[in-house]
């Protein structure tokens, strides 16, 4: 049989550790602490008490739990800043009712205190910060607190101020979390409309090619959607698009409107955009990656004969080449001020005859994927129809020869794949 | 008469007895709480607590058990802890519990 005294060390130590695993391991805050009350409170048999949480902005305590304290005890009590202070002072120990008279808080709510027989409170102070407040009333002893009860007090109430704390951090950063979401879709927002305005800018500049950027962000959202790319990423091929030819904003307005074909030096002017694009669009911090380099290489071409690098197969950036065919695409389906628009059946053939050379060929498969899931009526959208015309789109035989299209890429696409391995 | 599923009741006259058993231990001790003090409302004399299905009883039992007293102290009702082991009476006794409660066999 053990000692009275060893029984009532076992008692209290394993209330501390029991508390020490609720405050650790439990998810629910209101439970916890309504536990750990229990836990403090029977430990050493104390009648009646309460664990609050302070409220800095409030300068308020709100209770979170009470035992025996009555209907008529006030859940929330206001501090002064004196108060706050004096308890950062003293740090955290405990305080003898008879000792907290000169407490302004105190002064306000002694008759409350007395008839409830409150005789010690502890502030909970964590990382300097009072986060909450434990009241204690008598004990059934009826004996007073001594220091070897205070020590086991200030324990416990520490246990309890760092799962206040805790509380309080994680609410802080859900809070954070929400407001940097918000920042960063504001953000997003105010970055598509600018490069939308931009695209617009491009555009006004060529009147023949009125819309074109934006046809080509739309068109290069098709394959990248294809692709099977994160909405993100989506949005971000979109976005070179859009801004694909920002370069053209310094080439002469009248060798962009030239109606017939430019000679060679105006062709090297024209030429120089994907270079001042990329140099335009370097120092802007976007969002998404890859932005600028979709600008500087979406005249290259898998064959090497593109420019301005004259890079090949892998050596062009992914973006670049999805830009490029969108770009290509655009091309020869609008009409040039020296030439016409091509029917869709001869630009799919083109498209077919290029993969390889021009184009990648999966990408060339995606976009007639796309293509043919419109026009059969496999996906809702209507995109090809309203960037082209029901009529050019819905032409005899373009759905046969979308899928014999995409019957030989997969030829070529083997081929490529068994070339280059 | 049994007032509730969960917690064994014995209403006699004005002795209520509630068996406290080993939920006392666990937040769900309340219900033991609880349904003592529907048998203090209800107008019981004497509450008796019994301990026979109790082995031990920690902290939360304790701060449970104190609820109990306060709430019978205040409504002027007699507890009774009965047939409480050896260990526990020492612990009742250690905290001063045995100021409010009387120990029966
Ligand atoms: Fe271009
Ligand atoms: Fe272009």
């Amino acid at each position: 049989m053990p000692t009275t005294q060893q029984q009532k060390l076992v008692h209290t130590f394993s209330a501390l550790a029991d508390i020490g695993q609720e405050v650790a391991h439990k998810n629910n805050f209101q439970e916890m602490i309504h536990t750990s009350l229990h836990l403090l409170l029977g430990s050493l048999a104390i009648m009646r008490g309460g664990v609050a949480r302070y409220s800095r902005f409030g300068h308020e305590l709100n209770f979170l739990a009470v035992r025996g304290l009555g209907d008529d005890f006030p859940l929330s009590a206001s501090l002064e800043m004196s108060d706050e202070r004096e308890f950062l002072n003293t740090g955290m120990s405990d305080i003898e009712i008879s000792q907290a008279k000169m407490l302004a808080f105190f002064q306000r709510y002694q008759r409350i205190l007395e008839r409830k027989n409150i005789e010690l409170i502890m502030p909970l102070i964590v990382r300097d910060e009072l986060v909450g407040m434990v009241f204690l009333g008598e004990k059934a002893s009826g004996e007073h607190f001594n220091s070897s009860d205070k020590a086991i007090i200030q324990a416990m109430a520490r246990h309890i101020g760092v799962g206040i704390h805790q509380r309080n951090l994680m609410a802080e950063l859900a809070r954070r979390a929400e407001e940097n979401r918000k920042l960063y879709e504001d953000m997003r927002m105010t970055y598509q409309d600018t490069v939308k305005a931009f695209a617009t800018a491009i555009d006004c500049k060529d009147k023949y090619t009125e819309g074109h950027s934006v046809r080509v962000g739309k068109y290069s959202e098709i394959i990248a959607q294809e692709l099977g790319w994160s909405d993100e990423e989506i949005e971000g091929v979109a976005v070179a698009g859009y801004l694909h030819d920002v370069g053209k904003l310094t080439v002469e307005r009248n060798i962009i409107n030239a109606p017939y074909r430019i000679n060679a030096k105006e062709s090297a002017e024209l030429n120089k955009h994907p270079a001042v694009g990329f140099e335009i669009l370097s120092p802007i911090h976007h969002p998404y990656t890859d932005v600028p380099l979709a600008a500087k290489y979406h005249h290259e071409r898998l064959d090497g004969r593109g420019y301005p690098d004259g890079l090949k197969d892998n050596e062009i950036p992914y973006i670049a080449k999805i830009v490029n065919l969108a770009d290509s695409f655009d091309a020869m389906t609008t009409d040039r001020p020296y030439k016409r628009r091509r029917p869709a059946n001869e630009v799919i053939e083109d498209l077919r005859r290029n993969a390889g050379k021009q184009f990648a060929p999966e990408l060339v498969t995606a976009f007639c994927n796309g293509m043919l899931k419109e026009l059969t009526g496999e996906s809702k959208n209507r995109q090809f129809r309203r960037l082209l015309g029901r009529e050019y789109m819905e032409a005899e035989g373009i759905v046969p020869l979308l899928k014999q299209a995409l019957n030989g890429m997969d030829a070529t696409s083997s081929l490529t794949f068994v070339a280059s391995h | 008469m049994n007032t509730n599923l969960d917690i064994p009741v014995r209403s006699e006259g004005e002795i209520a007895t509630v068996f406290a058993s080993d939920y006392l231990n666990k937040i769900s001790g309340e219900k033991i709480e609880r349904e003592c003090k529907r048998q203090i409302d209800a107008g019981c004399t004497t509450l008796v607590v019994n301990f026979k299905d109790t082995e031990i009883v920690n902290s939360i039992g304790v701060s449970i058990l104190l609820g109990v007293i306060d709430a019978a102290s205040n409504n002027g009702t007699e507890v009774i802890f009965s047939e409480v082991n050896e260990d526990t009476e020492q612990l009742f006794e250690m905290l001063g519990l045995t100021n409010h409660v009387k120990i029966q066999e």
